[in-house]
């Protein structure tokens, strides 16, 4: 039982280490999430050399550099301590968002807008590779050992929040430029996208007054006055095969698996609604942000059970469901979204736009676009886009070629709460394998290089394995076009050889005593 | 259990070259398909970040087979 001053105490601690997290997944996210905005802005497509630097600056950041940016600080963490280097993580990754806001566009200083922009969207994924592990280590240190899964899932929240955060904030600021919606939404696009990028640098600024005046974490505080501190946390972590085998054996059997549910729930599911499914921009985001609200607890829920049952069964079981009922959920985000399942009320029917353009891959052929609003007998309202190729050719000239898409869906209520349902239930999965792996990983190795061992396989297995999820299923959809399905098989496959090398070679144990 | 967590080793050790073989594979007839700099950069991308891996599951086989896995650590003592 802990004494009311320790718990006082843990809650700060857990505190100051979540919010700095919290606010570092925000600032990650609003590039992502504006990515769009942002290369209209800074990535020209005209200019070759730009679209390159875009191309580097999504890939880069995220996936190259947050190992890296894993190694860096947590060689710094284990050397001079937990406090300073996941401050240091915080200032990089607040400084860098605030400068994003104030680089100017590409139009204005030309070829060193991209170029800036790529160099701070690095700096980004470097301090939150350093930050995690700091974060995550720190709590864990001042936690008792039967509550440490229940303490550090408070951390597991905030990758989450954070991604919510930056929904919220984006949405609001797209909305709030101006009374009017069209307008508003183009003041943001014009300059409105930078607002969320400063809004940053306050968030930044009470999270590092709140992490000064935090004490070291005391285990580290303990080695550190009995001279015990690693000379090399590289070399002990990576060098040695004792340690080496653990780092292998917590990328492969957890945190692999780990990344790739957690990137399809979040983040491939919200590009399959909107790209795939074609639901509505704001539509798309606001289903997302009810799943996450609804499933966030969860996280808890996960992590105080693993204090009782361990980690490595609920951790394996979210995979389990994950890998199983994938492609049952996606086929229903198709099918809930198909107008072909929909009665159309034809009086309704509103023809938005009506003209005729030249062909782009023979110019002297002509299509006729049509886009019309279709109202649906369910209150559902889908934009219906007709196009008809009139060839110039002679031979073709009797032919007409006919092609009908639908975009911008907004779906009736109960449809949208069935998605919400469906959103919950992956985040769910992400809760389940996220929320104890914290202390899993804690556990696993020594205070000494704690913060580099642990690091470096959550960073592969997240960044890598996961961050590259939502490319690599959607580049499996542009190969394998005919199943819509196929990006599924990424995580899928992923998801089952961690599955199947956790079951096999990790043991469920809690250890008791990560003082050593 | 150790018996099996030492045969399936082989298989971690096959895992990793035959998962670069079908990433190379891939890569290739992509980039021969659409030879522009945004697919040359991102196959690049992926090969260069998952080969590293593959030799890291190639080493986590080798371990496995060795008998590394038939008892992890239970303190620091044993690290």
């Amino acid at each position: 039982m802990m004494q009311p001053t320790e718990s006082k105490k843990i809650w700060q601690v857990i505190a100051a280490s979540s919010v700095g997290t919290l606010i570092e997944w925000y600032d990650f996210y609003i590039f992502g999430s504006l990515a769009t905005v942002i290369a209209s802005q800074f990535f020209p497509k005209t200019n070759p050399t730009a679209a390159l630097l875009s191309t580097l600056a999504t890939f880069a950041a995220g996936f190259i550099v947050r190992p890296f940016g894993a190694l860096v600080f947590g060689r710094l963490g284990d050397l001079i301590g937990r406090k300073y280097t996941f401050l240091l993580t915080l200032i990089i990754m607040g400084g860098s968002t605030f400068a994003i806001g104030l680089v100017p566009r590409y139009d204005v200083i030309g070829f060193a807008a991209p170029l800036i922009v790529l160099l701070l969207r690095l700096l980004q994924g470097l301090a939150l590779g350093g930050e995690y592990g700091g974060a995550a280590t720190y709590v864990a240190e001042h936690s008792p050992a039967n509550k440490r899964g229940y303490f550090t899932s408070w951390i597991q929240t905030t990758a989450t929040l954070g991604l919510f955060l930056s929904l919220g904030v984006i949405l609001a600021t797209r909305h709030l430029m101006a009374s009017d919606q069209t307008t508003s939404i183009e003041r943001f696009n014009r300059w409105g996208w930078r607002i969320p990028f400063w809004a940053s640098i306050i968030l930044v600024g009470i999270s590092i007054y709140i992490r000064m005046r935090m004490n070291e974490s005391p285990l580290f505080a303990r080695i550190k006055s009995e001279g015990k501190i690693s000379v090399n946390p590289l070399k002990e972590s990576f060098g040695h095969k004792t340690n080496l085998k653990m780092v292998l054996l917590a990328l492969f059997g957890a945190t692999m698996g780990q990344g790739v549910v957690w990137y399809t729930g979040q983040f491939y599911a919200q590009s399959f609604l909107e790209n795939a499914c074609k639901i509505d921009f704001d539509q798309s985001r606001t289903i997302l942000i009810w799943g996450i609200l609804f499933a966030t607890p969860f996280f808890i829920v996960f992590g105080g059970w693993s204090d009782k049952i361990g980690r490595k069964w609920i951790m394996l079981t979210g995979m389990l469901l994950a890998i199983c009922t994938y492609s049952v959920i996606f086929k229903q985000f198709l099918s809930l979204t198909d107008p072909k399942t929909r009665t159309e009320v034809s009086e309704q029917r509103k023809v938005l736009e009506n003209k005729t353009i030249a062909s782009e891959k023979n110019p002297s052929d002509s299509i006729h676009v049509i886009t019309s609003e279709v109202h649906y007998s369910d209150g559902s309202i889908f934009k219906e886009v007709k196009a008809d190729t009139l060839f110039a050719d002679a031979a073709h000239a009797a032919v007409t070629k006919t092609s009908t898409t639908f975009k911008d869906k907004k779906v009736d209520s109960a449809t949208y709460w069935k998605l919400v349902l469906l959103i919950f239930v992956l985040i769910i999965y992400v809760t389940m394998v996220y929320g104890p792996i914290a202390a899993f990983l804690v556990e696993l190795f020594p205070t000494r290089i704690r913060y580099t061992s642990m690091s470096l396989p959550y960073h592969i297995g997240n960044g890598v394995f996961g961050g590259l999820c939502p490319f690599i299923a959607t580049l499996l959809t542009t190969i394998y076009v005919g199943d819509k399905l196929s990006g599924l098989w990424y995580p899928i496959i992923v998801g089952a050889v961690c599955l199947f090398i956790g079951a096999v070679y990790i043991t469920n144990r809690i250890d008791p005593d990560v003082n050593d | 259990m150790n018996t099996i967590k030492r045969f399936l080793g082989i298989v971690w050790i096959l895992l990793g070259p035959v998962a670069v073989y079908y990433l190379v594979k891939t890569a290739a007839s992509e980039i021969a398909k659409k030879p522009v700099i945004d697919t040359k950069i991102q196959w690049a991308v992926f090969i260069i970040v998952f080969l590293p891996i593959a030799i890291g599951m190639v080493i986590f086989g080798y371990y496995a087979l060795k008998g590394e896995y038939d008892h992890l650590p239970a303190n620091s003592q044993e690290l």
